[in-house]
């Protein structure tokens, strides 16, 4: 695997029951960069993003085939940890979900699952709320109604808060499946710049259904269509010059 | 509104003959809803008229006295003693009891048919609760004295079989089901989002239970207990049957009781209509009466507050 790639997908598959919803797909998504994944409805994005930290399996009746190398490990095995794996891959949902618990406890949610009692004590939590609410910038808005319920605040700011929430576990990867299709203008153009900010320290990998969003926000892109992989370029290439008729097709508009 | 174009005049017949309809059905809707309210009036009123020639002769908190003492001679004609101590201690007890052994089964049990059975044992489990409900209460007393009470003479040490810890037993089992099925109901209507979010972070089954659905789910885990205690407090023929019916404050789980429930259920029979004696029972009902709307209302207090809490 070569040095740069975040997560190398090898002919992979994914049947849900009878019905194979990614046909053996291949394609390997840079570290450090906006990867889009882009494509009709129903063509596998959700799918496939699901698969990166296999939370498709709480369906019963999904089985897979092929590879998918995170940090040097395939993540398909029978004996990676999901838990551990779901430390490192953080997910992003299309419907802000905050727990219906209080703000402070949505942010020290995972620190708390997955360290012992004894290494977070009350002050490294503190510590932790206060730098993942500044690195989504809601620091200033909440820090005094820290124990309000998160699914009282605005639904911009509960996305915001679903991505903070991720950070006190320093993830390598943050999956989002369409993170701004419950937003207004304004909300999806300050999620966007959060996102662009992010890309510093994490890889990200980004279900959109908005041409103008993958365009603006990502550097490379990954076209499907009925679960396959047709084309994987950088973004500016695939809008000015894409390879294959289909895309073409679906950037101008015509799969709708 | 004026009628200016035929069609305006058209519309306007139209929906006042709607409202023809529609009135009198909204009405009914109406009264409907009332009438419930209606009902419980009338029920406490009924109760009241048949108690009310006793209530000025009843010493309520006197050495006989009827929240103060154990002296229970409602059949008496001369020196009648009307104290109810040791039914509403018997009462309260049974229930605890029950409590203790049903809340947490029936919570379990939600948890278990709604997070973690697939769905086919889903359907059986459902089933088999629904069964459990249907059992009629005496039935449980037959199984209370026939299956329980030799369990406990045995086991348990107790000199009798039937006693407060067999009615406890019984009535927990009885509540159970009620308790299941509104804690899974309430389980159920957590959103999926809540259990994807907190598996995406990493967390297990387990921390999904307590960590996120308790708290989701609360006010309706709340209102499956408090009717379970409303149940179990209101039952009669089954803990008649399993807890020995005898007058006395209990000091060990295996000693016999008898509750509110059961001294009327068991003295309704013998006494004359219209007799102090059976005034006596109606003063009884009238106190179980506010006991069991009591809880009813703290339960919807309770749950109220918790909405609100969580709403704003
Ligand atoms: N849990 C499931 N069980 C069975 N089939 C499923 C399930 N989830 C998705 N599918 C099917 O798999 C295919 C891919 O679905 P997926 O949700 O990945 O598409 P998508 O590209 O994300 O679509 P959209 O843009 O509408 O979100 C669809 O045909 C869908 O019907
Ligand atoms: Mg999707």
């Amino acid at each position: 695997m070569q040095d740069g790639v975040s997560i190398d997908i090898r002919d992979y598959s994914l049947w849900y029951g009878k019905f194979q919803a990614l046909l053996g797909v291949s394609a390997q998504i840079k570290r450090g960069i906006i990867t889009s994944l882009i494509g009709p409805s129903g063509c596998g994005k959700t799918t496939l993003l699901r698969s990166f930290n296999r939370i498709n399996e709480r369906y019963g009746n999904v089985t897979t085939q092929g590879h998918i190398t995170i940090l040097g490990k395939n993540i398909l095995d029978s004996d990676v940890s999901v838990a551990a794996l779901r430390k490192r891959v953080g997910m992003v949902f299309q419907r802000p979900n905050p727990l219906p618990i209080s703000i402070y406890e949505n942010v020290v949610f995972g620190m708390k699952s997955h360290l012992p009692q004894a290494e977070r004590p009350r002050a490294v939590l503190d510590q932790a709320v206060e730098s993942a609410l500044r690195e989504v910038s809601l620091w200033d808005a909440l820090k005094d109604g820290l124990d309000r319920r998160a699914t009282e605040l605005t639904l911009e700011q509960q996305q915001k808060l679903c991505i903070a929430r991720l950070l006190p576990l320093k993830p390598d990867i943050i999956l989002m499946d369409e993170p701004c299709s419950a937003l207004d203008a304004s909300g999806i153009e300050r999620i966007e710049e959060l996102i662009t900010e992010l890309k510093r320290t994490f890889t990200i990998v980004m279900v959109t259904h908005n041409m103008a969003q993958a365009r603006r926000a990502s550097d490379e892109c990954i076209f499907m269509l009925m679960g396959e992989i047709i084309e994987h370029t950088p973004t500016l290439d695939m809008f000015m010059n894409p390879q294959n008729s289909k895309t073409a097709a679906y950037i101008e508009g015509r799969y709708g | 509104m004026t009628e200016r174009t035929p069609s305006r005049g058209w519309r306007a017949a139209l929906s006042s003959a709607a409202d023809w309809i529609e009135k009198p059905i909204e009405a009914l809707i109406r009264a409907c809803g009332w009438s419930s309210i209606v009902l419980v009036a009338a029920i406490f009123c009924f109760v009241f008229w048949y108690a009310a020639p006793l209530l000025p002769h009843i010493d309520w908190f006197g050495t006989d006295g009827f929240f103060t003492s154990t002296h229970w001679h409602a059949k008496e004609r001369e020196g009648a003693t009307y104290g109810v101590l040791a039914m509403i201690v018997g009462n309260f007890a049974v229930a605890l009891v029950a409590m203790v052994i049903a809340i947490p089964c029936g919570l379990a049990a939600a948890v278990y048919i709604s997070e973690f059975a697939g769905p086919r044992s889903k359907e059986w489990f459902k089933v088999g609760i629904e069964i459990l409900a249907a059992i009629p209460s005496i039935v449980w007393g037959f199984i209370a004295i026939t299956m329980i009470g030799p369990l406990l003479i045995k086991y348990a040490g107790a000199t009798m079989g039937t006693n407060l810890l067999n009615g406890g037993i019984v009535l927990g089992l009885m509540s159970i089901p009620l308790i299941v099925s509104l804690a899974e109901d309430s389980l159920r209507a957590v959103p999926d989002s809540f259990r994807e979010a907190a598996m995406a972070l990493g967390a297990n089954r387990w921390e999904i239970v307590y960590r996120v659905l308790f708290p989701a789910a609360r006010s309706g885990l709340l209102a499956a207990c408090m009717l379970g205690v409303g149940r179990a407090i209101g039952e009669t023929m089954a803990v008649l049957l399993a807890t020995g019916n005898k007058n006395q404050i209990p000091t060990s789980l295996t000693d016999p009781i008898t509750t509110l429930t059961a001294t009327i259920a068991s003295e309704m029979g013998d006494a004359e209509a219209g007799s102090p004696h059976s005034q006596s029972l109606f003063t009884i009902g009238l106190l179980l009466l506010v006991i069991t709307c009591a809880i009813n209302l703290t339960a919807n207090l309770v749950i109220r507050g918790n909405k609100r809490a969580s709403s704003n």
